[in-house]
């Protein structure tokens, strides 16, 4: 295959990035419509079931809804900081999902791969970068509204992500001293294949307890219960976005519900094997419906989460965070570090 | 040419934010205006092939020490930012005095070397390979130096801030 001309290149990356991005969008509201039946079905209740078949065209009628609601902007707050908060966490949430890939990197046109947006070499480290910064988007929001429930769930929310930002990062350094890269495309072309024949190559069994820390550093981060006490209705309203309505609520309800996708793929990604599946090499398109598969466990393993644990208290988040948490993983890179020393890694 | 233009957008953007910085009353205002210079930089990093430096420029500063800085301001709720009126007598002549000495010291570098011999970067050259290869290999000792020096600073914040039940005891931990 011969290199693609410049605005070839450059018409397919904004193809991709288009369709992604309504992928992702689409999954954001159909996301919200099984978050609310699931729960429902665990809570013994029907949940949205009156518009469309099985309330399936419920998001349709909240966006609707939504988008009608009168524009709101509480006195006293910071006009083009309030307006620009939601913005950046939709924005961090959407532009995460870029490197991660989500099918074989075989299919190509014209040398470009087809089924990931970007492929830095250090894919790792922008997840991460993108990920702080869609914290600004939170800790503004809730500044700007001058109201001092959002400010609270703000400040929560901004301890909170530092905090568990540190247990996921150092869950990620045992994959990468696992695999020796910091590529995605490499990291998932290395879990491919199987041990004895039937147990798949997927680092989760090679980096159990980094899993299980990543599990919960991403529920943390996401603001998910147990976990969601920038948000905890009894006592903060609804947190950093108390004040915002509209649109503009939707813009960090959006955010959030990507970031739990975006979450769930970098899961899949690291831990699960991505794309790979059985006759992924016989019909590459198939990777892609292997991702979706696995990120739907993800996120109905959040759902769940939800239903079934109920919220910590402030001191018990910072507890465990950093007095379990962090040694574990500190722990988990030791023992991995040793490990690699040992037996030799990327393997 | 295409990275030319993308060089006059980061650089004037960097530039642009930097001053909004200094110039704005509002803490937080600063504050968001510097994160505009640190993205900005970063995107100056990637046209130079230094992916790894810019990656870190938006994780340790934008992700770290700016939402510090944030968390401080919101914490203290400096919304005005004017406090009491601070009296500065000769300061602000001598800090004018010397920013055009430093002003004009760059502009004088700048001009008196020869830019000439510089050769293009290869492309790899800012890859995490690479940047990994040549801190443990030639930099291996500034880099364990530095990593010391982080580590004594971690301990000595947690000590500082540490408020054991010996308090009587004076001088023990402090």
């Amino acid at each position: 295959m011969g290199e693609a001309p410049l605005w070839a290149w450059i018409l397919i990356t904004v193809v991709k990035s288009l369709v992604v991005a309504v992928a992702l969008l689409t999954g954001f509201a159909y996301m919200t419509w099984l978050e609310r039946r699931v729960l429902a079905r665990l809570n013994a209740r029907v949940g949205p079931n009156r518009v469309g078949p099985f309330g399936l065209l419920q998001p349709l009628a909240d966006g609707i809804k939504l988008f009608f609601k009168e524009d709101f902007q509480p006195a006293g707050s910071e006009s083009w900081l309030y307006l620009i908060a939601p913005g950046i966490t939709m924005f961090a949430a959407l532009v995460a999902f870029a490197v991660i890939p989500f099918g074989p990197p075989g299919a190509q046109l014209w040398g470009v791969p087809l089924f990931q947006i970007a492929d830095p070499n250090a894919g790792i480290l922008v997840l991460l970068a993108v990920t702080a910064v869609g914290v600004y988007g939170i800790i503004l929001g809730g500044w700007a509204s001058n109201n001092k429930y959002s400010l609270l769930g703000s400040l929560r929310s901004s301890a909170q992500l530092i905090s568990y930002e540190l247990t996921v990062g150092l869950a990620l350094v045992g994959v990468i001293l696992v695999s020796g890269t910091l590529q995605l495309t490499e990291i998932v072309a290395q879990q491919q294949g199987t041990w004895f024949g039937v147990l798949p190559k997927w680092n989760v069994f090679i980096q159990p307890l980094g899993f299980l820390l990543f599990l919960i550093g991403a529920n943390a981060e996401t603001n998910r219960a147990p976990f969601d006490l920038p948000e905890a209705e009894q006592e903060l309203v609804a947190g950093y976005h108390t004040e915002y309505g509209g649109m503009k609520f939707a813009g960090f309800f959006v955010g959030e519900y990507i970031n739990i996708i975006v979450a769930s793929s970098v899961a899949v990604t690291l831990f699960l094997g991505g794309w790979g599946g059985p006759f992924v090499e016989q019909i590459p398109v198939l990777g892609v419906f292997w991702f979706i598969l696995k990120i739907f466990a993800f996120a109905f393993l959040f759902i769940w989460l939800r239903a079934s644990v109920p919220r910590i208290r402030y001191d018990q988040l910072m507890t465990i965070g950093w007095k379990v948490l962090l040694i574990l993983a500190l722990v988990n890179v030791y023992v991995t570090a040793m490990g690699v020393m040992a037996f030799g890694g990327g393997s | 040419m295409i990275e030319t233009i993308l060089f006059i957008v980061f650089a004037a953007a960097a530039i642009g934010s930097s001053l909004l910085m200094i110039t704005r009353s509002k803490p937080v205002h600063a504050a968001i205006s510097f994160l505009g210079t640190l993205v900005s930089l970063a995107g100056l990093f990637l046209l130079m092939f230094a992916q790894f430096v810019a990656v870190l420029q938006i994780i340790v500063y934008a992700g770290a020490i700016l939402v510090l800085f944030l968390f401080v301001i919101m914490m203290l709720h400096v919304r005005s930012g004017e406090g009491p009126e601070v009296k500065l007598k000769f300061q602000r002549p001598l800090a004018l005095a010397l920013a055009t000495l430093l002003g004009l010291g760059l502009v004088y570098v700048v001009a008196a070397t020869d830019l000439s011999g510089v050769h293009e970067l290869p492309a790899d050259m800012g890859t995490v390979e690479a940047i990994g290869e040549a801190l443990f290999t030639s930099y291996v000792l500034p880099f364990e130096v530095a990593a010391v020096l982080l580590l004594i600073g971690l301990l000595g914040a947690v000590a500082l801030t540490s408020k054991d039940e010996d308090s009587s005891d004076e001088g023990g931990s402090a």
